[in-house]
């Protein structure tokens, strides 16, 4: 289970072609384990190495260089996470440690799948996303991220992903704790639809 | 007065919602590339699932499509995926529709052909296209791995309500015109984030007028609009196709849920957030050009340039750098290295038909380096076998495979090579999709026939 976070200031790779799809975040060719770990080395592998295979850097992508190294929040461009739904993408980018997506927009798998994974996902026009440097603070008590020239823009979140992303909560735990209301609901529906039901 | 009849997508929702942001899920598919991930987690975590007659475990994604397989794959290390996924779902006792299995197949060419997907049901699945699914009037759609932990283990799945969109397509397909060419004209008129956030219904007479599995590769590229989920209304067609599948109901089980399908349908003033036309007698032949589906044009069309196609110069500058393209280009006549058919959008009997019906007395041009067919499931391919149609396919130069994604992306064994222009019955042209560096280039099945004979992109009626 993630870690909760409820404010967070660090370097902000900047990384923001439109359509960064999750084959980009990450190449199927590297979700090598069946598990959520072991992904981080392939995390951005075809941009971020010169080539995948010996793992040779291409100095040109931001987060080999020094200022990005650390950097756990991401500045993309729009629709950022588009293409296949493989959760991979948010392992990936949660296991090198990034904490924040900052995007003018998501796609929406990717964007369920950040927040189960403990990154927050913030929807920022674009020209602040590109306005915002490094460091960045997000801070989910404010609802604001803070850019490098110290302006803070507010943002919005659901409040379930909210409280799940501040709490490092587990959304199954979360959806248990309506084991009443589920129940009920499959003894009516088991009497109105027994055709849909195989045992 | 009678309150407005809802949309079908409303109806279904009402029916699952247990409250606002809890959805009741039907059925959940798991395939190999993700499974034993869900699994292994939810029992890491003490958890059950609450009920494995409703969850059903696919071996599709990266199982090897080559003759005579076993659990080995061209991916390295992909066994690992099969052999974990095969022993985390028995271990959950759910039904597993393994690499062997006379039923084995592409996880939504054999929901439905087992009954697994049915109008009314609420069915997900960690895959994109599940919205395929929808075809048969039931609320489908992909959803992540997590999701998935979470639709085994309560049986519901936390979820934001997508808007309503109707796609209402009047008239009539024109010959030699697919529902294939009808996504991707839709696609290309409205861009690939045309149907983003929204339970897509496709209706209006060229919609009917479709057979199941047309309906199907329709709903399967209504991804590729950005939709959360795509919808055909259930009629006679739809049950007449289920009626005895394995998963469907018998009896009089069977009539109380043919009483319950036949209200599964929007009503004349339901309300939508969205509505779009399409008149069918507008929809060509269609093929891509660049690297998302949106990037496509007529046949007949050359590669436009970036205000033609609506594009940012950087974007359509991109695309055609890495298809090696330049606008003004016909499309038609450009050489190709290798074929595919196949995929969740056209690996279907009739698909295979279509396409037979075109190579049947001809040979692949030689310099395709490449041509496969892969049908969608093994029941597919005993029938397409039982009509000749695999020596039809091998007596043109395709090679015969066993059911499965194969192809349709690259998985990290098997791929076209680098550079190479492949034309491909499927649904993804992104950047190497199907290998890297492979250009694709996404059309029908006769299409993708046409092209292999003529050794470059083709029309079948130019076919000498
Ligand atoms: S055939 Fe292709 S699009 Fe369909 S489920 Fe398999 S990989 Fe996905």
């Amino acid at each position: 289970m993630p870690e909760p976070l409820v404010r967070l200031t660090a370097p902000a790779l900047p990384f923001w072609a439109d359509n960064i799809d999750t084959d980009i975040i990450i190449p199927s060719r590297e979700m090598k384990g069946t598990g959520k770990t072991g992904l981080a080395a392939g995390l951005f592998a075809n941009r971020r190495y010169r080539n995948p295979e010996t793992r040779e850097e291409d100095p040109d992508f931001p987060l080999n260089q020094p200022a990005y190294r650390a950097a756990r929040i991401w500045l993309a461009g729009a629709n950022v996470g588009c293409g296949s739904s493989r959760e991979h993408a948010a392992w990936a980018l949660a296991e090198q440690g990034f904490r924040a997506v900052i995007a003018p927009s998501f796609n929406p798998i990717f964007f369920g799948n950040c927040v189960r994974n403990g990154i927050v996902p913030v929807v920022l026009a674009r020209e602040l996303v590109e306005g915002l440097g490094s460091p960045v603070t997000v801070d989910l008590e404010a609802m604001t991220v803070t850019g490098a020239d110290g302006r803070a823009h507010p943002f919005g979140l659901p409040a379930e992903a909210r409280t799940m992303l501040m709490e490092g909560l587990d959304p199954i735990a979360l959806t248990l704790k309506d084991g009443d209301a589920i129940a009920a609901w499959q003894q009516a529906d088991r009497a109105a639809r027994p055709w849909a039901w195989l045992a | 007065m009678a309150a407005a009849m809802p949309s079908l997508f409303e109806t279904l929702w009402r029916t699952h919602e247990i409250r606002p942001g809890l959805v009741a899920i039907d059925r959940v598919m798991l395939h190999e590339r993700t499974g034993a991930a869900a699994l292994r987690a939810l029992e890491a975590a003490g958890r059950r699932v609450v009920n494995p007659a409703h969850a059903f475990v696919v071996m599709d994604h990266i199982v090897d499509t080559r003759p005579g397989r076993t659990d080995g794959t061209l991916m390295p290390g992909g066994q690992a995926f099969i052999t974990e996924t095969r022993a985390a779902a028995r271990a959950f006792g759910l039904t597993v529709f393994d690499v062997t299995d006379p039923d084995q197949g592409i996880t939504h060419v054999i929901s439905p052909e087992l009954g697994i997907v049915l109008p009314g049901l609420t069915l997900v699945a960690p895959d994109s296209h599940t919205g395929t699914q929808g075809a048969f009037g039931a609320l489908a759609w992909g959803i992540g791995s997590s999701e998935a932990e979470h639709a085994l283990a309560t049986g519901t799945l936390r979820v934001g309500k997508p808007g309503a969109m109707r796609v209402m397509v009047s008239g009539r397909l024109g010959p030699g015109v697919t529902p294939k060419d009808l996504a991707l004209h839709l696609i290309a008129t409205h861009g690939a984030r045309g149907g983003e956030g929204m339970a897509v219904e496709f209706a209006g007479e060229a919609v009917t007028a479709l057979d199941m599995e047309g309906r199907m590769t329709l709903c399967n590229m209504a991804t590729e609009f950005g939709a959360f989920s795509a919808l055909v209304a259930p009629d006679e067609v739809t049950f007449a196709w289920l009626a005895g599948r394995r998963h469907a109901p018998k009896g009089a089980m069977w009539e109380q849920a043919l009483a319950h399908w036949r209200t599964l349908r929007s009503g004349p003033d339901a309300a939508f957030d969205r509505e779009i036309a399409v008149d069918a007698a507008e929809v060509q032949p269609m093929v891509s050009w660049g690297t998302s589906p949106q990037h496509s044009v007529p046949l007949r069309a050359a590669v436009p340039t970036a205000a033609e196609a609506g594009l940012a110069p950087d974007t359509h500058a991109r695309a055609l750098a890495y298809m090696g393209l330049r606008p003004g280009q016909p499309l038609r006549g450009l050489p190709i290295d290798g074929a595919f058919i196949g995929s969740c959008t056209n690996s279907r009997l009739s698909d295979l038909r279509r396409a037979a019906a075109i190579l049947k007395g001809r040979r692949i041009a030689p310099t395709v380096r490449k041509a496969l067919v892969v049908p969608g499931s093994q029941a597919v391919k005993r029938a397409a076998e039982a009509e000749g149609l695999d020596r039809i396919f091998e007596a043109a130069g395709f090679a015969w495979r066993e059911s499965g994604c194969s192809l349709c992306f690259f998985a990290g064994g098997e791929s076209f090579g680098a550079g190479e222009r492949v034309i491909s019955s499927t649904n993804r042209n992104f950047e190497s999709r199907q290998g890297p560096g492979t250009r694709t280039h996404i059309a029908s099945p006769e299409v993708v026939a046409a092209s292999a004979i003529a050794g470059v992109i083709a029309s079948p009626a130019e076919l000498a």
